[in-house]
């Protein structure tokens, strides 16, 4: 798998796709991988507010729970609601379609994320691959 | 053959048999004069026939349900070696007996004096519950062993509240139960998770860790723990949390495994629900109904719910008068229904019986533990007590999982153990036979699962596209998850 | 050995393969200062001692079904058709365990998603679990569910007249989660006081809690309760204690409510002495994922061929732990499936029957007793009954056990809820309930009162 590097990427498997003030953010083909077949993705509202690494929704498979972390902080602006209807986008398209949340996002607050290659090296430290 | 259909495999939902006119009861004819209801009921929103209820006769009913019951694995098939949940043999006595009118049909608001003969039984009931645990009281209102639970730590929050020393901590270890941790929180406390040592038992270094804040209210473990190992430390944990004015809950589910050998009031504990449809075999009738009566030590009697059975001389009394108690968790008395079929079967295997089930249960445990653990790994090998825990390790090196394993064992006529906990354990296997079966059944069981372990060896693709012979084969989950359809609607079709 | 256990051969076997002396070797984990000697319990008996002494306990109570019974406050005696009991007897239905396997439990499964079905075709909801504990547990349920998706609301009202029975369980179960029970009592016609409801909610209300039929029988005012809850954007929750009426009168989920739960025992479930009963819970699809409890769904295996298992797991105790809808694991399957058997053979037409039937004889119980003369008073005269209402006697207790002598048990005195309720009698009746049972009644009553 390779990772794409127009962004940046969270130890936590998350991906955030900066553009001006706008960051939106999803989570790696890795997490999707290790979740299985999403069947259900709950976000935060339009208007909240990300904090860095805090809890921003949850993705759940058949049998299993697992908490998103925001890599930027920032206010959601827009929700991917296409994940409502069709889940399985976060398992064929984790990178495009399956985006989670846009934010407008707090200056700074992407410092110290990974680059793809950065990130495909962790994964092999980890022992991911 | 056009038409043949063979032994039913497949029956549709009981609406698709709709055929208008059909009745399937009759009701005695109403001698008194109908009821105008735009008289008697002026003004209140009234409902018409509710379109898209059946039309079926009493024989289509029965046809229906007969073939539906063609379809389920029961203990009444074969070894049902479920880890945790205890599914033994469930007499045929127990169930006339409950059924008695003398017990079934009684109103639970009658007045005491007619209703003498189901308080005694309910107090003999207690009574034997403390026999068996060595606690000081028991309720049996709780209808099942999570409400025992959340009765439990209702009491052990009052008994902290009452002694002006509220604390909001409860410790539990990460190899429990869900409905630990979901019962404490529900309870108004919060969770603390305790890892367990590398022999899978409760750490006590960690236990002391987490007691020096004082926040601690209880610790929540399970006897013997959910691999099936004994609690070697369980008396000195009692006597640290008691230090500390903290509790001691003792999760009951895996009584069965030390009836007669072992109290939990000698281990010190205070209070411990036990699951009457596991240990005491009432029918797990596909999910229930069960009972989770609790038994408390005497520092929590006070705060048992309401009412008690109290017996003076040959009368039996319903007591409401407990100041300090929790209250109600639920309406009347408890599943009295399940009550009856406990007593029954505490009295049919009586004192002796009794600790021969736990010798049964436990010795069975240890006979499929020697056979399978050529073939399966054991990930924590202490004495295993009711039930082992394997893991699917070995297995996994040719890609085969547990959930791959059980699957199979449903094509050799088995239902599989239990895989989903404990969590601290990847890929488990949990077994527990019960003392229901005699060795034959227990071999052919250990034949099947040295089978597919050979299966796993040569064939891993065969496993792991099994089940074969089952009326459905593996079911997609993730469909039904993704678009929930929950109910039959006409449309639908 | 013991008829329910295996021989002493199996063991001689056991303890040779696994290498043991005794069966004592195997309990060495056990320490020896936590032994216990032998249970101070009566040795085993044979299946005849046993039966002997259940028949001794039965016969110390007085079995209803031998009298003229009117009893009701929650617990009522409907038809128990032979074939409801008769399939759950069968052992593959009350042997087995919750449906985990799929494969192997599509008898389970089906018949919860036709459980499921007609709790939605009751209560006029979209979607329904799998059964609860009982109508209390029920409630419960419900002012939880409301206080996750409201979690900042921290106050509950109960309006109007609830089971003291309900009110006692929500209470214990309101106070750990910090939510405060606030109850509004009914108006002088024991119903619902509009008044006195819209100035008991506010926005930190959570829900709006009715009892309809109310345990004074008594139809409420389901359409202005609901609306009270929804200008303050409270959940509306409607509880049914006795189920049949949902045969005749318009169910929550068509007057705007967002839970209507309850217990389904009315469906013949036999009394029990309290229970086991069962507890539904059904509610609008925008809420799926906050329902408690199992759900059984549709789907289909490898094959294509339709099947069911439950879903919506990650919602649950065994996956989400602390964080799960509900604690509950075991539930009341057995009696759901008791119940959908009776719902089928009542089907379209004997739902409705059923409920006419009770609310006619209940109302020719009224009349005779709205006449003076009766021996007791109506206590709400002008208001709307189902099958249930409240007379006013000074002395309830005394009433029944006279009734009682004479072979009928007249209902249930409201005494032992004397803070909640005004002393009196409340009078059940069903379609299982003979002119002639109700004569008798009408008779005592005038005679002894």
């Amino acid at each position: 798998m390779s990772y794409p590097e127009d962004r940046r990427y969270a130890k936590s498997h998350e991906w955030v796709l900066v553009d001006g003030n706008t960051a939106t953010i999803g989570i790696t083909s890795y997490a999707q991988e290790q979740l299985g077949d999403v069947v259900f993705v709950e976000l935060p509202a339009v208007g909240s507010t990300l904090e860095r690494d805090g809890a921003m929704g949850n993705i759940e498979s058949v049998k299993a729970v697992s908490e998103v972390f925001a890599p930027v902080a920032g206010e959601v602006v827009e929700v991917n609601g296409a994940l409502e209807a069709r889940p399985e986008l976060l398992n064929t398209d984790p990178h495009g379609e399956g985006w989670l949340v846009r934010v407008n996002m707090a200056p700074g607050s992407d410092a110290n994320l990974l680059t793809a290659a950065e990130y495909e090296a962790f994964l092999a430290e980890e022992g991911a691959h | 053959m056009n038409g043949a259909r063979g032994r039913a495999r497949r029956e549709g939902v009981i609406f698709d048999r709709s055929s208008p006119g059909r009745v399937g009861y009759q009701l005695p004819p109403l001698e008194v004069p109908p009821a105008d209801v735009r008289q008697t009921l002026a003004g209140v929103a009234l409902r018409g026939e509710i379109e898209e209820l059946p039309e079926v006769s009493e024989v289509d009913v029965l046809r229906h349900f007969h073939r539906l019951s063609q379809l389920n694995y029961s203990v009444d098939e074969g070894l049902y070696p479920l880890g945790s949940c205890t599914m033994k043999y469930n007499p045929r006595l127990n169930e006339e007996l409950a059924r008695l009118p003398g017990l079934a049909q009684l109103h639970p608001l009658q007045p005491e004096e007619q209703v003498q003969g189901a308080l005694e039984l309910m107090w003999e009931l207690e009574q034997a519950l403390v026999a068996i645990t060595g606690m000081a009281r028991v309720t049996l209102q709780p209808a099942a062993g999570a409400h025992g639970e959340l009765t439990g730590m209702l009491m052990v929050r009052a008994a902290c509240r009452d002694r002006n020393s509220p604390r909001s901590t409860v410790l539990i270890p990460d190899s429990a139960h869900g409905t630990n941790p979901a019962t404490a929180v529900f309870a108004g406390f919060k969770v603390v998770e305790i890892a367990s040592t590398s022999a899978g038992t409760l750490d006590l270094h960690a236990l002391a860790r987490h007691l020096e804040g004082g926040d601690v209210a209880a610790l929540m473990v399970t006897v013997p723990n959910t691999l099936g190992v004994f609690e070697p430390e369980i008396a000195r944990a009692a006597a640290m949390l008691h230090e500390r004015g903290a509790f001691l809950y003792i999760d009951g589910a895996n009584l069965n495994a030390f009836v007669g050998i072992a109290q939990p009031g000698a281990m010190g504990a205070d209070v411990m629900h036990i699951n009457l449809h596991k240990t005491f075999s009432t029918p797990h009738g596909g999910g229930g109904p069960g009972a989770g009566p609790v038994a408390v030590s005497q520092a929590l009697v006070e705060y048992l719910p309401v009412p008690l059975v109290e017996r003076t001389g040959d009368r039996w009394t319903l007591s409401y008068h407990r100041p300090k108690s929790i209250g109600k968790v639920r309406g009347f008395y408890g599943n009295f229904g399940m009550l009856v079929r406990a007593l029954a079967y505490i009295r049919s295997l009586g004192r002796d019986g009794l600790k021969a089930m736990a010798e049964g249960a436990v010795l069975n445990a240890n006979y499929i533990r020697k056979g399978l653990e050529e073939d399966y790994h054991l990930p924590y090998p202490g004495a295993s007590l009711h039930e082992v825990v394997f893991d699917d390790s070995r297995q996994l090196a040719h890609g085969v999982k547990n959930v791959d394993i059980a699957k199979r064992l449903l094509d050799y006529g088995f239902h599989p153990p239990t895989m989903s906990f404990p969590l601290i354990v990847h890929g488990a296997l949990m077994i527990e036979p019960t003392e229901s079966d005699g060795v034959e059944e227990l071999d052919a069981f250990i034949a099947a699962m040295r089978q597919i372990a050979r299966e796993c060896r040569e064939n891993p693709e065969l496993v792991r596209g099994a089940p074969y012979t089952t009326p459905v084969r593996r079911l997609d989950e993730v469909r039904a998850a993704r678009s929930p359809i929950l109910r039959w609607r006409r449309s639908s079709r | 050995m013991h008829r329910y256990l295996a021989g002493d051969e199996d063991r001689r076997k056991i303890l040779a393969a696994v290498g043991a002396a005794n069966v004592e070797e195997l309990f060495a984990s056990i320490p020896a200062e936590l032994r216990c000697g032998p249970l101070e319990l009566p040795p085993a008996r044979s299946e005849e001692e046993v039966r002997q002494e259940f028949w001794r306990l039965a016969g110390s109570n007085l079995a209803p079904d031998c009298t003229a019974c009117f009893m009701g406050a929650g617990v009522y005696r409907h038809l128990s058709p032979a074939l409801a009991d008769a399939i759950i007897q069968r052992g593959e239905f009350f042997t087995a365990y919750t449906p985990y396997q799929p494969e192997v439990s599509q008898g389970t499964l089906q018949a919860i998603f036709e459980f499921q079905t007609f709790v939605c075709q009751l209560t006029g909801m979209d979607i329904a679990n799998a059964s609860l504990y009982d109508g209390a547990t029920a409630a419960v349920e419900a002012v939880l569910m409301a206080h996750r998706l409201l979690p900042s609301r921290r106050r509950v009202v109960l309006a109007g007249a609830l089971h003291p029975e309900h009110v006692a369980v929500l209470t214990t179960y309101c106070e750990p989660q910090g939510i405060a029970v606030h109850r509004v009592p009914p108006g002088a016609d024991g119903r619902v006081d509009r008044e006195a409801l819209a100035t008991a909610v506010a926005d930190d209300v959570v829900a709006v809690v009715v009892q309809s039929p109310n345990v004074l029988g008594i139809v409420e005012d389901l359409e202005g309760t609901s609306a009270a809850a929804r200008a303050v954007k409270a959940m509306a929750v409607q509880v049914v204690c006795e189920a049949t009426s949902l045969g005749l009168l318009t169910p929550g989920g068509e007057l705007g409510f967002d839970v209507v739960c309850g217990d389904l025992q009315a469906f013949g479930i036999p009394p029990t002495f309290g229970g086991p009963h069962l507890g539904f819970f059904a509610t609008r699809q925008e809420y799926l994922r906050q329902v408690p409890g199992r759900l059984c769904g549709e789907t289909v295996d490898v094959d294509g061929r339709p099947g069911f298992v439950l879903t919506l797991s990650t919602r649950e105790q065994h996956i989400r732990r602390a964080k799960a809808t509900s604690n509950i694991c075991t539930n009341h399957g057995l009696m759901a499936l008791y119940v959908t058997i009776v719902l089928s053979l009542l089907g379209k037409k004997g739902v409705r029957e059923v409920a006419m039937a009770s609310h006619a004889t209940a109302e020719y119980l009224k009349a005779a007793l709205r006449s003076p003369g009766s021996g007791v008073t109506l206590a709400h005269p002008e208001s709307p009954t189902y099958n249930e209402f409240l007379v006013v006697h000074p002395e309830p207790d005394e009433l029944l056990r006279r009734l009682a002598r004479e072979g009928v048990l007249g209902g249930v005195s409201t005494t032992r809820w004397s803070g909640e309720l005004p002393p009196g009698i409340l009078i059940a009746a069903t379609e299982r309930n003979t002119r002639g049972e109700c004569d008798r009644l009408l008779d005592g009553i005038r005679r002894l009162a």
